[in-house]
């Protein structure tokens, strides 16, 4: 069971080295982990999605919490968000392919920004699904490389799970 | 006074911190990078005490922890300085002792250069410190050594390391000690919540068969007292845990003893019998609970801890409760009724006459024998250190502890080479207590170059080393998992225990045979100087109980 996790850490050097080392020795997988800075120049956000049973993720979210560096940590998968993330994907595109795949492009309501001589690059948002079928709608084409970000998140409505929506700062 | 503008070295500063942490003692060795530290320490009345090896400064200050509750210091310089001490950190780090770790690191211009005498070693002790920090700006230095201390000490005690650039430790530091230490991620629960708390209390209500299953959470909290409030208020027998000894006097009526592999028997089949399991500062390790899902299959389990990652961890609970072992106690004992439980204690009583403790045949000299007339010479009281190994087992079975924090030991690491200068540290500590190191020549002779600091230090230690020429607590193991086949086991080159403490100026004694036990014990303790007794015992000495593998707790092997 995939679960979305999002975790508020001190900007500082060395904070993403002890979260991915946390899930490294202690035997978790991490499926995807997105790091960038908040609104606050001093905190980062961590969006983490962590594949594991309930005893795994609760794990998880425990040790995370113990982290120094850890300010909040959340549990949004049951929440209502907005997940996206971005992916730039480089396609064969000789000119004779090109209109079909400016079709897909469309269709998928992605964007071309580069174009050379065989070949496109696309960039796509949304959640992992659409991404995906993109992915597929264009492999008859051959890929030549993919870059995805890993999933970022935000709850929808006025609700945060900043700073202000901590309650005792252990998230349990 | 007046640090506001005075112009002083980072270095300075740290000593500034220390003053007002109260440290007066730092176990150190020096090195090049950081010569910075030592030579402002030199300005101080903080007083250094130079080991022999780095591994055993952080065990001596683990030691001083342990004992006198306070956090423990230590100085290493950096590269092999610091990767000397990873042991003691890790070892510090799985009992949850609180120590703070200084290590000199190359200038800030070369680090990430692969310089002389350089390693990453926040990198390295990542996973086994609560925190650490590589401090790359001198005006953040005199927060972070004061957020070290708050972190060591506070919530579930753990090492804590500040690596120093020795540029940073030279450069001038403005920024004066912070009032109070502001850490939005660190926020320790300590009181229970209230509605668990009523839970609980309902739980012990409803128990026909409670036992309170104490750990090391009880010691370092300093609950011991409310503990044996709640234990007679509802008639509930004790078992701790090996880092939990002392936590409950082993001399009262409800006592049972420690719990685990090498557990005593009425305990562990008290365990297997209860109906409400309550664990207080534990962690339920697998050499607690034998086979996981064969543990206490008849109770509930409520568990109590400062460290919400450990409920839930290895065995299922029913009752978690987050909070400080004395906090919550304290708020519990209003709410628990008091109650009593003849059929339960009776049975109990059964039990402990059915399944006494005992050893069966053996040598000439019989280690069990000589640690029970220790523990009734000393009547308990005695600051016990040990290595690892079967003496470890013996000194944890056989003394009887009255008191917390006299029992030193390596829990949950299992370093063999802790017991001196834990005992070091603990005699440092505590001046005005006896402190006993019970050792194998296998454990002492990866620490034997500390007698030299201990007779330094002028410490009166008494070492009972349990001499068989052999690892005879992996040879155990050989016995009983691995045919008999005793390899790599024997020590064919040990020296003359006695001769070796002698050349260090201390004093060495001997016993072969049963009578001369106690004569030469107590001549030990009537020495004011290091006294070492080389104790003959067999090789073929086991330690009973033993619960195999996969086996239940009271499925435990006895002697004949």
């Amino acid at each position: 069971m995939k679960r979305t996790l999002s975790v508020l850490v001190e900007n500082r050097p060395g904070v993403l080295t002890r979260v991915a080392g946390l899930f490294s020795r202690r035997g978790y997988n991490i499926d995807s982990l997105a790091v960038g800075r908040t609104e606050n120049p001093s905190i980062s956000r961590m969006t983490i999605v962590v594949d594991g049973d309930e005893q795994i993720i609760e794990q998880v979210c425990k040790q995370l919490n113990k982290l120094i560096d850890v300010i909040k940590l959340s549990d949004i998968t049951d929440d209502p968000h907005v997940g996206r993330e971005l992916m730039l994907i480089k396609v064969n595109a000789e000119p004779a392919v090109r209109g079909e795949i400016m079709q897909i492009v469309d269709i998928f309501r992605a964007r071309i920004v580069d174009i050379a001589r065989n070949s496109l690059i696309i960039e796509a948002t949304g959640d992992a699904d659409k991404i995906d079928a993109l992915e597929n709608a264009l492999r008859p084409f051959g890929i030549r490389e993919v870059v995805r970000t890993g999933k970022i998140a935000m709850l929808r409505g006025a609700k945060t799970k900043g700073m202000e929506a901590s309650g005792d700062g252990t998230g349990d | 006074m007046g640090q506001e503008t005075r112009m002083r070295t980072g270095a300075r500063a740290v000593m500034e911190v220390l003053e007002a942490e109260g440290v007066e003692l730092v176990f150190g060795y020096p090195g090049g990078a950081v010569l910075p530290l030592y030579h402002e320490l030199a300005q101080t009345s903080i007083r250094h005490v130079l080991v022999r090896h780095e591994q055993n400064a952080v065990h001596a200050a683990s030691g001083y922890a342990r004992t006198s509750g306070r956090t423990g210091v230590c100085f290493a310089t950096s590269g092999p300085g610091a990767t000397n001490l990873v042991t003691g950190i890790a070892t510090a780090y799985m009992d949850s002792v609180p120590v703070v770790i200084f290590t000199g690191q190359v200038p800030t211009s070369m680090v990430g250069s692969d310089a002389f005498q350089e390693t990453d070693i926040t990198g390295i002790t990542l996973p086994i410190t609560k925190h650490n920090y590589l401090v790359k700006d001198v005006d953040e230095l005199p927060r972070i050594v004061k957020e070290a201390f708050y972190i060591a000490g506070t919530g579930r005690p753990g090492p804590v390391l500040i690596d120093i650039p020795k540029d940073v430790a030279l450069a001038p530091c403005q920024t004066p000690i912070p009032e109070k230490v502001e850490l939005r991620g660190y926020k320790p629960t300590y009181q229970g919540h209230p509605g668990q708390l009523r839970a609980l209390a309902r739980l012990l209500k409803e128990a026909r068969r409670p036992l309170l299953f104490a750990g090391g959470g009880v010691i370092a909290s300093g609950a011991e007292g409310y503990l044996r409030e709640l234990a007679e208020k509802i008639q509930a027998p004790v078992a701790t845990s090996l880092t939990g000894l002392g936590a409950f006097p082993e001399d009262h009526p409800l006592s049972l003893g420690m719990v685990g592999l090498h557990g005593k028997p009425c305990a562990n089949h008290a365990v297997m019998e209860c109906d409400l399991l309550v664990g207080l500062g534990v962690r339920f390790d697998d050499r607690v609970t034998g086979a996981v899902e064969k543990f206490a299959p008849q109770a509930k389990i409520a568990h109590v801890d400062i460290d919400p990652a450990e409920i839930g961890k290895n065995v299922r609970v029913d009752l978690p409760l987050v909070g400080d072992i004395g906090c919550v106690l304290k708020e519990l004992l209003p709410l628990v009724e008091p109650a009593r439980h003849p059929v339960w204690l009776e049975r109990i009583k059964t039990l402990r006459n059915n399944y006494p403790l005992t050893y069966g045949p053996g040598g000439e000299v019989r280690p069990q024998w000589v640690i029970e007339r220790l523990g009734e010479m000393t009547r308990g009281r005695a600051i016990i250190a040990t290595d690892v190994g079967q003496h470890q087992m013996w000194a944890a079975l056989f003394y009887g502890y009255t008191e917390p924090r006299t029992f030193i030991s390596s829990c949950g690491l299992g370093t063999m080479g802790y017991g001196l200068p834990a005992a070091i540290g603990a005699a440092l500590a505590c001046p005005d207590k006896q402190v006993w190191l019970i050792t194998g020549d296998g454990s002492f002779q990866m620490a034997m170059a500390e007698i030299g600091t201990a007779v330094e230090q002028g410490l009166p230690l008494k070492i009972l080393l349990f001499n068989n020429e052999s690892l005879a607590m992996v040879r155990q193991l050989q016995h009983f998992y691995y045919d008999k086949r005793y390899t790599a086991v024997k020590f064919t080159g040990n020296p003359d225990f006695v001769r070796l403490v002698e050349c260090y100026g201390a004093k060495g004694l001997r016993i072969t045979k049963q009578e001369e036990v106690v004569p030469v014990l107590a001549q030990a303790m009537q020495e004011e100087c290091l006294v070492l007794i080389d104790c003959r015992i067999s090789e073929e000495e086991m330690v009973y109980p033993m619960v195999l593998n996969g086996a239940a707790l009271n499925e435990m092997l006895l002697p004949e």
